[in-house]
């Protein structure tokens, strides 16, 4: 008998007697004989607790990136995680609870959703935020999804200048033989090219798709392709980096309508790319057109404050094929994870974070331009992530790095065979970067 | 009732120590800058600690007590998952390693794939999809191109039963698909002369739960899925109640040609207020070509993830799935193996059987003609006639430590609750919810207003959400900075 | 038992219509205003929109229901009741008054005949 099924043969028997049948086998009369599986499901032994921890440790163990200097981003990004964060989360009240349909014993988790939706729009600049998306890229695709509603136009514009992976997503979401996107290049700067996404939008677009900063960590002029598309009557979908929101200004008080993003660098650790969580934010005028759940403060009947799911007209369970979107199940316990992360850092400590990528991302930068035959990519301000050249294959340095000891960052083909885009998170001492930077001095002196 | 966080800020303080800027300073550039503060609390970790802990107390839970909200499949989620997990190996692995550098969690998610293959009795896996939801999306896009690949654009009709979950419609849209309903007959199963009327040359696939969500068997699922495949469509299974059919049947053996897995039901992970979950995807051999990037495969050099082909239906995320679910789920599969999977969907049979017959007396269950499988619908209709709804009898539940069962789904069951006890209920506990649930109908028709009047022993009493909708707030004020 | 005024007709989506100079006024029936339970929210269509007999031509929402309404004649938008961006319980206190949600002119008013009677609509729905 399994561990963790209370029910032995005793009280079985019992059961079976009450239900009025003899043997189990009477409860599986509805599955006729023809489709049941004969015999035993070919899995291995069952293993004890013990056995169970040393498999994983063993798994642990062959995963040698864990032990690497982390100089990688590209989407997820090495952030250190206060210990308090796991404490709450591993309260059985906050991730063994189911979603909070029955109001009066959520009120934990429908009060900490409120307060992630409050720190998401201030974060943003939004007016409100819902909770939540399954993580920055879908976020991105449903937003697109947003602005088709809201406009009633079919035709989306996408950056060049937004992480593929990112594009390949929205791709997947639009492709259901309606809609169009067409991508807009970027320029010899590595930002959008605003006057080919002035001439792309002629006829109508529901939207353009910025990320902010961009894919290779260099700062778009939200403002200026605001204006762009809502001279053409659509929507301006953001995403972005929470964590440089800390420094560079608010999408949505630069006109974004729609602010989605990625919320892993708050608080949720990389765990080879999952759970992670999206964040979504808007502004009143698009709500009822947004995807997902939304809490709403309301009272009790004494008048007591208290929390409710709420606009669940816009949701599958009651709105069926015409609903906002298909989501239900999201990322509730990693948006909790954010709220913990934004309260401890808070007003201060967040911006702390921010600055220190700002300044540790350009400090690594500077230091990576010293050696010799190393080149800027683009010329323009970026905030925590950078693209250079290398005089040598980034794949191989990549990998002679990873030999070293680091987790150099990531090649960029599409850029050239030396490309490599590099972060440096608070996490990061200047003794980490002194020594990776001689580090790929060494093997590139040796491999020119 | 408790303080918002923002009423606890105050400036200058914070929770963490931050290491000290030890680099020298590059300004940002002036016209890129913050204006503005963001708006932030400023408490300190006691401070935070005694808020989300005072919070938690208001958050009823599956450690705490019975929770049988029906097809949500509310069992115990071992503590033993949460450790391995945070296995520093596991939990600090970037997305974008070299499959040499993450070997060990490739290995997992190989083997949890052929597990999971092996239990639903098909050829190919994906483990990207973040929610049953996105599982769906999934299978529905793969059998799209499938039908595209075919020549077979013309397919745009999806069907399904009258008793769908709001999801199955939902995902339909999405994926650019109408929806084609079909009856359900007198016993809540699929009209299947109805079905036989609607396949036809539009159809592209049928959807289906199964067990259906009147936790019934679709006995004729054989000629179901028959009746699609000769019209030319394929079958997809919603796996939302596979914890009724672990080693008993499985998906693949019934005619289905592609199915989603609620791994955050079936295999245990724990659904943390709403999520994450993983919504795996099992398909045949021909849908393979069609899966999503980032599947693995085992190599002579080792285990590779795999960029999808040049006909895959495209990345769902980023990067690749819910990780951290599948380090559960596959601990879970460890844990039971074989006989401790089939021992799981026997047991839930068993407590949902028992849990029927002893509220039959009481409770009215429609479409009851055998045994049901995992769970059961019951009808508050002649209880809404006395005045007294389904939404009361709930929230009356609550007042008993209970929670309360799945209400007012699937639609075409009146007033209905959806019951759900999974295996890891114990019979004194199922006992002590049917002993609740007894005394409930008694009071309906003896002290009514306690039923109507509830939940009155909650953190709050019964919510206003007309207000919550009339007078929108849904962030704090300002004010509270 | 609804209010169900005989000087108007009806149609099986539970749409009221009353001939008013020109125009044709369009509302909720009181059956369905009371099946829906409070009314948050009403979106309304465009003065000038086309309205096709049958097509949807707008959303009302409750606090766990969402319904369109449908137009019971083809024709044009003629005006929409702007109250009800404010206050849409309009529709629940006063159906077939204060509570109307568009009106239009039509092309072929033959069209009313066609729609139910009180007694006819009285059948459709049960009472």
């Amino acid at each position: 008998m399994s561990i963790y099924v209370p029910n032995g043969k005793v009280e079985r028997e019992q059961m079976l007697d009450v239900i009025g049948v003899d043997k189990l086998e009477d409860l599986l009369t509805p599955i006729p004989e023809s489709i049941r599986f004969k015999g035993e499901l070919d899995l291995p032994a069952p293993a004890s607790e013990l056995e169970v921890v040393n498999e994983f440790k063993g798994f642990a163990a062959k995963n040698s990136s864990a032990d690497l200097v982390c100089f990688l981003g590209a989407g997820a990004y090495d952030h250190y995680i206060p210990a308090a964060i796991d404490n709450i989360l591993t309260r059985s009240e906050f991730f063994t609870a189911y979603t909070p349909y029955q109001a009066e014993v959520s009120q934990g988790t429908l009060q900490a959703i409120f307060e992630y939706q409050t720190m998401i729009s201030r974060l943003t600049g939004c007016d409100a935020a819902n909770a939540c998306m399954y993580d920055g890229a879908s976020a991105v695709a449903e937003a697109a999804l947003m602005a088709i509603r809201s406009t009633r136009k079919k035709r989306v514009l996408v950056a060049g200048s937004v992480n593929p992976r990112t594009i390949d997503v929205i791709h997947t979401y639009m492709d259901n033989g309606d809609f169009e996107i067409n991508e807009v290049p970027f320029g010899s700067d590595g930002l959008i090219d605003l006057e080919a996404a002035d001439k792309l939008a002629e006829g109508g677009v529901a939207a353009l798709v910025l990320q902010y900063p961009n894919y290779f960590g260099s700062i778009e002029d939200v403002k200026a392709a605001a204006d762009l598309i809502h001279g053409h009557k659509g929507l301006l979908v953001v995403a972005a980096d929470p964590i440089a929101l800390g420094v560079i200004e608010a999408p949505g008080r630069l006109g974004a309508d729609v602010v989605v993003g990625e919320g892993q660098p708050m608080g949720i650790a990389m765990s080879y790319g999952g759970p992670y969580v999206g964040f979504m934010a808007t502004n009143a005028a698009f709500l009822r057109k947004m995807p997902g759940r939304i809490v709403g403060r309301t009272e009790d009947r004494a008048g007591n404050t208290g929390y409710v799911l709420t606009l669940q007209t816009r949701e599958q369970h009651i709105r069926r094929a015409k609903a906002t979107s298909n989501i239900c199940s999201n990322q509730a316990l990693m948006a909790l994870a954010n709220v913990i992360y934004l309260t401890l850092t808070g007003e201060t400590g967040f911006k702390e974070v921010a600055r220190q990528c700002w300044h540790r991302s350009h400090y690594l930068h500077d230091r990576l331009l010293e050696i010799d035959g190393v080149t800027d990519v683009f010329d323009t301000p970026f905030c925590r992530e950078f693209v250079i050249d290398l005089p040598v294959s980034a794949d191989t340095a990549v990998e002679a790095m990873g030999e070293a000891g680091y987790l150099a960052g990531l090649p960029i083909p599409g850029l050239g065979d030396g490309a490599i885009m590099l972060t440096a998170t608070e996490k990061r001492s200047r003794k980490e970067m002194d020594s990776f930077v001689e580090a790929l001095g060494k093997h590139i002196k040796g491999a020119r | 009732m408790e303080k918002t966080i923002f009423q606890y800020s105050s400036s200058g303080r914070t929770g963490v120590a931050l290491p000290l800027l030890d680099v020298p300073e590059t300004p940002v550039t002036a016209r890129f800058g913050r204006k503005e503060t963001i708006g932030l609390p400023q408490v300190t970790e006691g401070q935070a600690m005694r808020h989300f802990v005072r919070l938690s107390t208001m958050n009823f839970n599956i450690e705490e007590g019975l929770y049988p909200l029906g097809s949500c499949t509310m069992k115990y989620n071992p503590r033993l998952h949460e450790f391995l997990a945070r296995i520093e190996g596991l939990a600090v692995v970037h997305p974008l390693s070299d499959d040499s550098t993450v070997q060990g969690t490739l290995e997992l998610m190989y083997k949890l794939g052929e597990s999971l293959c092996e239990i639903t009795g098909f050829e190919a896996v994906t483990l990207q999809p973040a929610a049953g939801a996105q599982g769906e999306f999934t299978g529905l896009m793969l059998i799209k191109k499938w039908q595209d690949e075919r020549g077979q654009e013309h397919r745009n009709e999806v069907l399904m039963p009258d008793s769908a979950h709001g999801t199955n419609p939902a995902t339909s849209t999405l994926a650019g698909l109408k929806v084609v309903s079909v009856r359900s007959d007198e016993h809540g199963r699929v009209d299947v002369e109805d079905l036989r009327s609607k396949a036809g040359e539009n159809t592209c696939a049928f959807m289906l739960t199964n067990p259906n969500t009147l936790g019934i068997f679709e006995s004729s699922i054989d000629e179901i899925t028959k009746i699609i495949h000769d019209a030319g469509g394929l079958n997809y299974m919603d796996g939302a109640n596979m914890n009724a059919m672990l080693g008993i049947a499985r998906p693949g053996d019934m005619g289905f040609d592609v199915c989603h897995l609620n791994l955050h039901k079936t295999f245990s992970t724990p659904h943390g207020g709403g999520g994450p979950g993983s919504g795996a995807v099992c398909c045949v051999e021909m849908l393979k070509e069609y899966l999503p990037p980032s599947t693995v495969e085992k190599t002579d050099e080792g285990y590779k993830l795999l960029g999808g082909t040049g006909n895959t239906i495209g990345r769902l995320l980023a990067f690749h799935g819910n990780v951290g679910v599948l380090y559960r789920a596959y601990a879970y599969v460890r844990t039971l193996g074989p006989k401790g999977l089939r021992e799981v969907s026997e047991v839930a049979l068993i407590n949902a059987n028992y849990m029927k017959a002893r509220l039959k007396p009481y409770y009215d269950v429609p479409n009851d003609d055998g045994p049901c499988m995992h769970e059961f619908v019951a009808s508050g209709a002649a209880m809404a006639e006395k005045g007294v709804k389904t939404l009361d009898i709930a929230k009356r539940l609550l007042d008993y430590g209970f929670h309360a069962p799945t209400i007012y789904f699937p639609q075409i069951v009146k007033e209905a609750l959806m019951i759900e006890p999974t295996e890891t209920e114990s019979l004194e506990s199922i006992d002590s919810f049917i002993d609740a649930m007894i005394a409930i109908a008694e009071e309906i028709d003896t002290k009514p207003h306690l039923v109507t009047d509830a939940p009155v022993n909650t953190p709050v009493l019964r919510l206003d959400e007309v207000k919550a909708v009339k007078d929108l707030c849904l962030v704090e004020p300002v004010e509270h900075q | 038992m609804s209010n169900i005024p005989e000087n108007v007709r009806y149609t099986e989506t539970h749409e009221w219509v009353r001939k008013e100079a020109d125009k044709y006024v369009i509302g909720l029936t009181d059956h369905a205003q009371h099946e829906m339970g409070e009314i948050v929210m009403a979106e309304l269509p465009e003065v000038g929109a086309e309205a096709t007999k049958g097509d949807a031509m707008g959303g009302l929402e409750a606090v766990k229901t969402a319904e369109d309404f449908y137009a019971p004649m083809d024709g044009e938008v003629a005006a929409v009741n702007e109250e009800l961006e404010a206050n849409p319980a309009l529709i629940n206190e006063d159906p077939y008054a204060g509570g109307w949600l568009y009106a239009i002119k039509v092309s072929d008013e033959s069209q009313f005949d066609g729609l139910l009677t009180s007694e006819e609509y009285k059948t459709h729905i049960g009472e």
